[in-house]
């Protein structure tokens, strides 16, 4: 594969060149006010004044919106917004979990490939090439089929596609910083090479990294719903929007509010973890102060 | 060039066996015996059978071996179910409905792309720009299965103007094939529309701001022709290239499409395959995906580098 090809991917992804700075603003204004409340939905959903998802009301088995159960009942009566504050949660937990992993992982693999280049570089890139050279969702796919369906295993399939990912963009910046001259100048001081890759060139990557991982928690999330629609979704005791979704899916003519709320949930967060990543990488990127 | 040559095909070697291996150590991953889930009702001897009939009790290099020699000759194993289908056989069969959608998809992409990015470009932030840029933005924040169903609702359910669910073979009558594989591909293709049109909309900027653009304009030739034979061609190779490459990545995205559409391809393959446990017929056509893929990106990455090596200025920039 041509070597950053994934980046400038990436980059026509994102980037909303033309977008005028001060809607930006707004919208990232908007965005994190959006990822807030759903943390705290998500926080809060076991206090709220919302029925138990898995419960089964009478009233509401196949009805649409009304008073009292705003976003309607599903095929067997369980209340659809219940169901969406409570995926709320297993989403978001998997959308940064497995995000949190890929860094953990992939941060240190970037560095020291950027950083230190040479023979290490090449192994760390052949390595990266190789987990790239299987489709990101039929790996996960295929990881989570295997392992089996548990919210830990499905963190870890989304988490190990976000590896490569993650650890090119902290190599490609790693790369250009550790040319600049403060490091020169670090190293010349006499700093160690961890000191210097912590201190000096770790914290310039750090915007980059940011940006990125906010969109690659959106993709997350995402491959989330796709997997619960082939069938390798979250345990069905484990309401999340991916599983809401694949059950709307199937009642689609005669449901459709099933399927139409955690959709609209998604989108929302998508879009703002979008925007979030945008505001973040132009904020920082001295090249689109222009 | 020969160097690199060889490079490249060492790299091919190395990805095939690691990417093979990988995919034959599949049914190890399973925390318990996969044969056991399988087979709760299995007598220990017919599960030994079956247990050597997939190689797992053996050591993994010699299972490996097993199924890479058989995979080479075409024989991806039986499925797992009662009926014990031909792996191959099902993977044949459910190609070409993927690969149709897969390449409707990037055509029905390139073909609206290419005019929007050329458009935007042409008027860099006026109002076609700015729309075109907006819609662009919240298109890729829509996951492809809820435009899919959006679209499904709307179009299939409500209007009644298309089926939602199914697959006419194209032998059996192309306008009926057509009727079915419309949904599938717009909602494949969107997002790609989005990526494209960015990206040709940014390389088509640069260009635009090159001598030989000033030359054209100073000879007197008209907009359009500037813009159509003498700035699309330079401004389109990333665009081909990331094309080019996104046709694997389009075939991830095809699979949770066919099950939204109930389109009979590999994803519809493997999503029943799960659900009835099928294990044997999973690995095959993760096999079978992973190696296309490959092999794909492998050829573009040859290309790439035989057509201009002038291009590899594009990746080192980013």
């Amino acid at each position: 594969m041509p070597p950053d090809l994934a980046t400038v991917e990436v980059e026509a992804l994102t980037g909303a060149p033309s977008a005028a700075p001060r809607a930006l603003r707004i919208g990232a204004w908007l965005a994190l006010g959006w990822m807030v409340f759903l943390v705290v939905l998500a926080i809060l959903a076991p206090v709220l004044p919302i029925p138990d998802p898995a419960e089964s009301i009478g009233e509401i088995v196949r009805q649409g919106p009304q008073a009292g159960h705003w976003f309607g009942g599903d095929f067997i009566g369980q209340d659809v917004l219940s169901q969406v504050i409570w995926g709320t949660r297993a989403s978001l937990l998997v959308g940064f979990g497995a995000i949190a992993l890929g860094l953990l992982v992939g941060t240190p693999l970037g560095m020291l490939a950027g950083y230190f280049r040479g023979p290490l570089d090449r192994v760390v890139v052949t390595c990266l090439d190789i987990m790239l050279s299987i489709p990101a969702l039929i790996l996960a796919i295929a990881l989570t089929a295997f392992l089996g369906r548990s919210l830990v295993n499905i963190t870890l399939a989304l988490g190990i596609i976000a590896i490569p990912q993650l650890a090119r963009v902290v190599r490609a910046n790693a790369l250009t910083y550790a040319e600049r001259e403060f490091v020169t100048a670090a190293r010349a001081l006499g700093a160690s090479h961890l000191r210097t890759v912590t201190r000096e060139v770790f914290p310039n990557v750090v915007p980059a990294l940011v940006a990125t991982s906010l969109l690659a928690v959106a993709i997350a999330i995402v491959a989330e719903g796709v997997l619960s629609v082939i069938g390798v979704g979250l345990p069905l005791d484990v309401p999340s929007w991916g599983s809401l979704i694949d059950e709307g899916r199937q009642h689609l003519d005669t449901l459709p509010w099933v399927a139409f709320f955690p959709c609209l949930f998604l989108f929302l967060t998508v879009i703002s973890l979008n925007t979030l990543g945008d505001a973040i990488r132009q904020r920082f990127d001295a090249r689109e102060t222009r | 060039m020969t160097r690199l040559m060889l490079r490249k095909c060492a790299q091919l070697v190395i990805v095939l066996v690691a990417v093979t291996f990988f995919v034959s150590a599949l049914l190890r991953l399973t925390p318990n015996d996969s044969v056991d889930r399988i087979y709760p009702t299995a007598t220990e001897e017919q599960k030994a059978a079956i247990r050597s009939d997939l190689g797992i009790d053996r050591p993994v290099i010699s299972q490996y071996w097993d199924w890479l020699t058989n995979a080479v000759r075409g024989d991806l194993g039986r499925s797992l179910t009662a009926e014990r289908l031909s792996v191959g056989e099902q993977i044949r069969n459910a190609l070409p409905p993927t690969l149709q959608l897969v390449f409707l998809a990037q055509f029905l992409a390139l073909l609206v792309a290419i005019p929007l990015g050329v458009w935007s470009a042409s008027r860099a932030n006026g109002v076609f720009d700015k729309t075109a840029s907006i819609s662009s933005f919240a298109l890729l924040a829509i996951p492809n299965y809820v435009l899919g169903l959006v679209l499904a609702y709307v179009v299939g359910v409500r209007l009644q103007w298309l089926p939602t669910q199914g697959y006419v073979p194209i032998g059996d009558g192309p306008w009926d094939w057509l009727r079915y594989m419309i949904l599938p591909t717009v909602t494949l293709a969107a997002a790609q529309i989005a990526i494209y049109q960015r990206l040709l909309r940014s390389d088509m900027i640069t260009t635009l701001h090159s001598d030989f653009i000033t030359t054209a304009r100073a000879k007197g030739l008209s907009r359009a022709r500037i813009l159509w034979r003498h700035a699309l061609r330079p401004s389109s190779i990333s665009l081909l290239t990331i094309a080019a490459i996104n046709l694997g990545a389009l075939i991830g995205g095809a699979v949770v499409i066919e099950v939204i559409f109930q389109l009979p391809g590999m994803g519809k393959l493997i999503a029943d395959a799960i659900f009835k446990n099928d294990y044997v017929t999973v690995q095959g056509c993760v096999a079978v995906i992973a190696i296309g893929y490959v092999l794909l990106n492998f050829v573009v990455d040859i290309s790439y580098a035989l057509l201009d090596p002038r291009t590899r200025r594009v990746t080192t920039a980013a």
